[in-house]
């Protein structure tokens, strides 16, 4: 005779292994999800997770968990949690990755409602309205954005230096994507000669500041996000204030006294930048994480001089190009937010567009980096940005 | 032969030129080699110690010859060697 979904539930749970709470919750507070290779997978349905979950917790409904598992617990042989409402369903789950090949996999007992008896707190996700579910929905099907994701980059602060060639795509793609807080710095104002590859701003917004004809077009794309316009040239006197709170920042200034600076001011913040630069029908993108990876200066120590830096004048660019370059440093963005895949940490992608070639290079941090060989907390405010006189060097250059 | 990526900034000192074919058996000869062809570009690859100016980044491949063995670096007729000035343009 079959047995009852009861009994059913009572057999699997004598084939697998049962945590408490307690011992989950003392994992966490020690670590914190994933860390130390414990992962803790809630298995409920979205209308339940709306809820609240616990603190860190991936989000797999059981309906999804074969198809999904991998992505949110990569790693077979690690420690994963899996918990419901009340610890049946994450019973199923668990026997259900055992027969996966997961070797250390653990249901919570008494699920988050024990949990919640406990005391222990739970985290209550962002409200994701109907609108806002059909606009994102081509992330909420991609198993490693998901509404897990979405809700990361409708929380996250990202900040545009340059509101021209590359910033352009880079906003339009990053406000598509539902980054809740944009920061855009720049104080020029649109020109007719900008719009060959300055997407972002429109004909009859010539002479406009660039930042209000950036918040124009963003905000008419995605009414989500929030547009913080700083008219101003970012330099010493500012760039801390400016930068601090932000997530990540995107570097498309057109000058190296700037991108010295930026590197300096991020690296004594730890803020990751995603840099690129062009030039004609070159461009060039990497991440600098600081103190995970080489920060610009490791790759670049000192810069050129004026004859070998066509930067500070205006120069010749396909118009595609900064397209080209500004998506894939949108792309490195949406994935330092959400956290998937392997950002170019580390590596200098070189894209040559006559001879339609990417190459790759490696970047090293170096341990006699004048920046990033030191503790923040060592790097004073009068070293940021310093090189050259760069000023007279511009002025040289033409 | 190894060949050589020209930067554009440097392609007006080899006539156009995106990628030059040059000889040597380590970094520095084959760089050298490029000079002797094209000799615009020796005051913006060498200091005047005849050691890479530092603003100058060379790989081997994908690998910085800082890294590795710098101008002493052997080089064999299949490798690529990529002259890499930073680029500021946005």
């Amino acid at each position: 005779m079959s047995p009852s979904g009861a009994e059913f539930i009572r057999q699997i749970k004598s084939q697998i292994a049962e945590v408490d709470p307690a011992d989950v919750h003392a994992a966490l507070d020690g670590a914190g999800n994933g860390s130390d290779g414990l992962t803790v997978v809630d298995v409920r349905e979205n209308d339940e997770i709306a809820q609240g979950h616990l603190p860190g917790a991936k989000l797999v409904p059981r309906g999804f968990l074969e198809s999904r598992i991998e992505t949110a617990a990569p790693d077979r042989s690690g420690h994963v949690v899996l918990y419901c409402a009340s610890g049946n369903r994450s019973a199923l789950a668990a026997k259900t990755l055992t027969d996966l090949g997961y070797e250390h996999v653990e249901s919570m007992t008494g699920g988050i409602t024990l949990w919640k008896d406990r005391g222990y707190k739970v985290e209550v996700p962002r409200k994701i309205t109907a609108e806002q579910r059909e606009r994102y929905s081509r992330h909420m099907l991609v198993p490693e954005i998901g509404a897990e994701g979405q809700n990361k980059l409708l929380d996250a602060k990202v900040l545009l230096l340059g509101a021209g060639g590359l910033g352009s795509p880079t906003a339009l793609y990053l406000a598509a994507a539902g980054v809740g807080t944009i920061g855009i710095v720049d104080d020029d104002v649109v020109d007719l000669s900008n719009l060959q590859r300055q997407v972002i701003h429109t004909t009859d917004r010539i002479g406009v500041a660039k930042v209000d004809s950036a918040e124009i077009t963003m905000n008419a794309l995605n009414p989500d996000v929030n547009v913080v316009k700083y008219e101003t040239r970012i330099d010493a006197s500012n760039i801390m204030e400016i930068i601090d709170g932000y997530d990540v920042i995107v570097d498309g200034v057109d000058n190296f006294p700037t991108r010295y600076l930026l590197n300096d001011a991020t690296v004594r913040l730890r803020i990751p930048v995603v840099s690129a630069s062009i030039l004609g029908f070159d461009g060039q993108l990497s991440v600098f994480a600081p103190y995970e990876g080489p920060c610009y200066r490791c790759l670049y120590p000192v810069p050129p001089p004026a004859e070998l830096a066509p930067s500070c004048g205006a120069n010749g660019v396909l118009g595609v190009l900064p397209g080209t370059m500004g998506l894939l440093q949108a792309t490195e963005v949406v994935k330092l937010i959400v956290g998937a895949g392997e950002p170019l940490i580390g590596r200098l992608l070189l894209y040559e567009a006559l001879g339609a070639t990417f190459t790759e290079l490696k970047v090293r941090r170096d341990p006699e980096c004048a920046i990033c060989s030191r503790d923040p907390g060592e790097i004073a405010d009068d070293e940021l940005g310093v090189f050259p006189d760069y000023e007279a060097f511009c002025a040289a250059a033409g | 032969m190894a060949t050589v990526r020209i930067p554009p900034v440097l392609r007006p000192s080899t006539g156009g030129e995106k990628e030059v074919d040059a000889g040597g058996d380590d970094v520095g000869a084959v760089l050298r080699s490029l000079a002797d062809a094209h000799p615009d570009t020796q005051t913006q690859i060498f200091a005047d110690g005849g050691e890479l100016n530092r603003y100058v980044n060379v790989y081997l491949n994908d690998e910085d010859v800082r890294v590795l063995g710098g101008l002493d670096t052997a080089v064999g007729d299949d490798d690529v060697i990529v002259i890499l000035p930073a680029m500021a343009g946005g």
